[in-house]
């Protein structure tokens, strides 16, 4: 392995013009090139450190028991992550559920419909939408948008269920003011601009060929789109999906403001619950107990897990779907 | 072209060691007085609970004044865990925190320096039942049982007979009761449930107390500010907050009958008072629920965390940074409560201070009882 390394480094060397072999070109390449493996080294530590302040809860509750276990217990000493795990993946893929197709909306009006003067004034306030701090947009769901949902919505709903739809109570449950709903409502509002700005960015990077092309068949307006625009800017607008979702997945501040931050499962869609970063924020800080400590530190490193995985799958989608690209 | 550009390197390098060169020689030239002044300056450090923080911060701005700037305290308000566990780890001079340490880690300090881990009282942290109810003021009377029955989720009306045989008079809505708790870790949270534990065997068998805690139901809101906000914007919720947190924001908070059968108001007097019971030598005692007649009952101290041994503190590196520490720590127990009740923090009752000067006047380094004379020594010249 690392003759056959030295070797193809000595002939690749040997194939440089002179000029790039200077002492100047090796220095800069070692910089580079240890400044990349360093980003390397950074993830492969913070996994190993996570997990090792974790252990103590594998080693108490077991690596499984701990992903299937409810009950959340400071006090007994009782840890398991389910309850945030479930939090976490309903609310990230219900508000990418909300956002992508309004989002998707934006960016085509933006990229093709649009007089330019009202396309920039809509990109301006989009990248405006995505440079709001999360604080901020918490403190507006907490004075503002919860309150009025809560009059507007889940009480009216919940009044009309209890006398028309019975059945309906277990799952939208008792409304209070921060709940599921709203946190996720909130996300998907955070997480729009993202998928606007990408979707926006991946329909503009299809050539005009292409579109002329399908102009000169005589097709419609959105004929065009759909047939020629949409398909080729597919990759783009499924990964700037997912950097969205893992955005959702990790947000944190507005979540934790708006959840209402409680431990019991089942949630109701207008019940308190709680996610994976928002009950690490809640109760790292004060978590004196060893156990209770390294618990946390546990549903840190599953978070850890669950985004590399939707990292892991957006790639996968993102290669199959550019490999039947050629076909379009 | 080229020549230019050589010419401003060559100036440029020149006006920066010309920088370098005046800049080393200030240094020089200040090095004697700097040292002088060095020989006295010393910086305590010390880390906890954010509840005492800004009182901290008064104790620390007084004290520097006092000492003519020879004493700066640098205090980081992590939270009690936080402080606890660094006290442990021995990274910083003294904790603070409103919980105290429990058995197991008061025999882990003890093993690690070979003397006690002292939790010496500093103030009283109180927490008032705040609600919002349309028409209601504030004032509501409440019993350990109906404040027991609504956490645990069986108490749901506010119309409730159980909480309206205590209010007679009081026009109570029929509204369902939403609990509002603190989502973070807290020593509020610490103080509050260990209240509920008291009073009540069911919260006791099925929740417990700790500053993090297995809420039966409600919702739960980030600091004292997210429970406010809770509560300030669901007509029908009942939380729990600070009182300085409440009265500052205005939220209406309920009087409570305490375990003697009075029904008291909420006041620094009150949590004074409630801790007019007897104290252990080791000063870990939760006050909640007092024997006390005029005490309010859901209120606690929150303590500073300091090694018996001093030298046995990693933290602590010289002699004269410990007599530094058993100073300040004599001054936050004695002259510095004068400025509690102006900041909304309670005053320290005299046994809770007699008690801490005892502890400080024990402190040692290497062997050598340090406290005592250092006490005598302020008491005469002052700090």
């Amino acid at each position: 392995m690392s003759e056959r390394l030295t070797a193809s480094q000595a002939s690749s060397a040997a194939q440089l013009p002179a000029r790039y072999r200077e002492p100047g070109d090796r220095v800069f390449r070692i910089v580079v090139s240890s400044l990349a493996s360093g980003i390397i080294l950074l993830a492969v530590a913070m996994a190993v450190v996570i997990f090792l302040e974790a252990a103590p809860t594998f080693r108490a509750m077991g690596f499984l028991s701990f992903l299937t276990e409810t009950t959340w217990d400071p006090v007994r000493a009782v840890h398991g992550a389910l309850p945030f795990i479930i939090g976490t993946l309903i609310s990230s893929f219900a508000a990418l559920a909300i956002a992508a197709l309004p989002a998707l909306g934006v960016a085509i009006f933006v990229a093709e419909y649009a007089p330019k003067w009202l396309a920039s004034m809509i990109n301006y306030l989009v990248d405006l939408l995505a440079a709001i701090p999360s604080v901020v947009i918490g403190l507006w769901g907490i004075f503002n948008f919860a309150p009025l949902m809560r009059d507007r919505f889940y009480l009216p709903i919940y009044l009309w269920a209890i006398e028309e739809a019975e059945w309906l109570i277990p799952i939208i449950g008792a409304p209070t003011t921060f709940n599921l709903t709203t946190s996720t409502l909130i996300l998907a509002l955070m997480i729009v601009p993202y998928t606007v700005a990408l979707a926006r960015d991946a329909i503009g990077q299809v050539p005009l060929e292409q579109r002329e092309a399908c102009w000169a068949l005589g097709s419609t307006r959105w004929e065009v789109m759909r047939m020629a625009v949409l398909p080729y800017a597919r990759t783009g607008i499924v990964a700037g999906l997912l950097l969205s979702l893992a955005r959702a997945l990790g947000e944190t501040m507005a979540v934790a403001m708006l959840i209402g931050n409680s431990n019991r499962v089942p949630f109701t869609l207008f019940g308190p619950a709680a996610t994976m970063p928002s009950i690490i924020v809640n109760e790292f800080r004060e978590a004196v107990e060893p156990l209770h400590y390294s618990s946390i530190m546990a549903v840190g490193l599953y978070l850890f897990f669950v985004t590399i995985s939707v990292n892991i799958i957006a790639s996968w989608i993102q290669r199959r779907l550019s490999m039947s690209k050629g076909a379009v | 072209m080229n020549r230019t550009k050589r010419i401003i390197s060559v100036l440029a390098v020149m006006l920066i060691a010309a920088a370098v060169g005046f800049a080393g020689g200030g240094q020089e030239g200040a090095a004697p007085g700097a040292q002088a002044a060095a020989r006295q300056q010393v910086e305590l450090l010390g880390a906890g609970a954010s509840f005492p923080a800004p009182l901290m911060t008064a104790w620390a701005d007084d004290y520097r004044d006092l000492t003519n700037g020879r004493v700066t305290v640098n205090y980081q308000s992590i939270g009690s865990g936080g402080g606890i566990r660094q006290f442990l780890e021995q990274t910083i001079m003294f904790g603070a925190t409103e919980a105290n340490l429990n058995d197991q880690q008061m025999a882990d300090a003890e093993r690690a320096t070979g003397g006690l881990a002292f939790n010496m009282p500093i103030t009283l942290g109180d927490v008032v039942l705040t609600y919002n109810v349309p028409g209601v003021e504030t004032g509501l009377v409440f019993s350990p049982d109906t404040i027991a029955g609504a956490f645990l989720g069986q108490i749901t009306r506010w119309n409730d007979p159980a909480i309206a045989e205590l209010n007679p008079g009081v026009n109570l809505p029929n509204l369902p009761i939403q609990i509002a708790h603190r989502s973070d870790g807290s020593g509020t949270t610490n103080i509050f449930t260990n209240y509920l534990t008291k009073v009540s065997t069911e919260w006791a068998d099925r929740v417990g107390f700790g500053s993090s805690v297995n809420w039966p139901t409600g919702t739960g809101g980030n600091g004292n500010e997210g429970v406010a906000a809770i509560v300030q914007s669901t007509p029908g919720a009942l939380g729990y907050n600070s009182l300085v947190y409440a009265v500052l924001n205005d939220i209406s908070f309920g009087n409570v009958v305490n375990r003697s059968g009075n029904i008291i108001e909420p006041s620094l007097q009150a949590t004074s008072l409630a801790a007019a019971v007897q104290i252990p030598p080791d000063g870990r005692v939760l006050l909640t629920d007092t024997e006390a007649a005029q005490g309010y009952p859901i209120a606690g101290f929150a303590w500073a965390l300091v090694y018996e041994n001093l030298d046995q503190n990693d933290a602590i590196g010289t002699r004269l940074e410990a007599e530094e520490l058993v100073r300040f720590l004599y001054y936050i127990v004695s002259e510095g409560q004068e400025i509690n009740e102006s900041l909304s923090f309670a005053r320290l009752p005299d046994d809770a201070q007699e008690l801490a000067v005892e502890m400080i006047s024990s402190l040692t380094w290497q062997g050598e009882v340090i406290g005592a004379d250092i006490i005598a020594d302020v008491r005469a010249n002052g700090f």
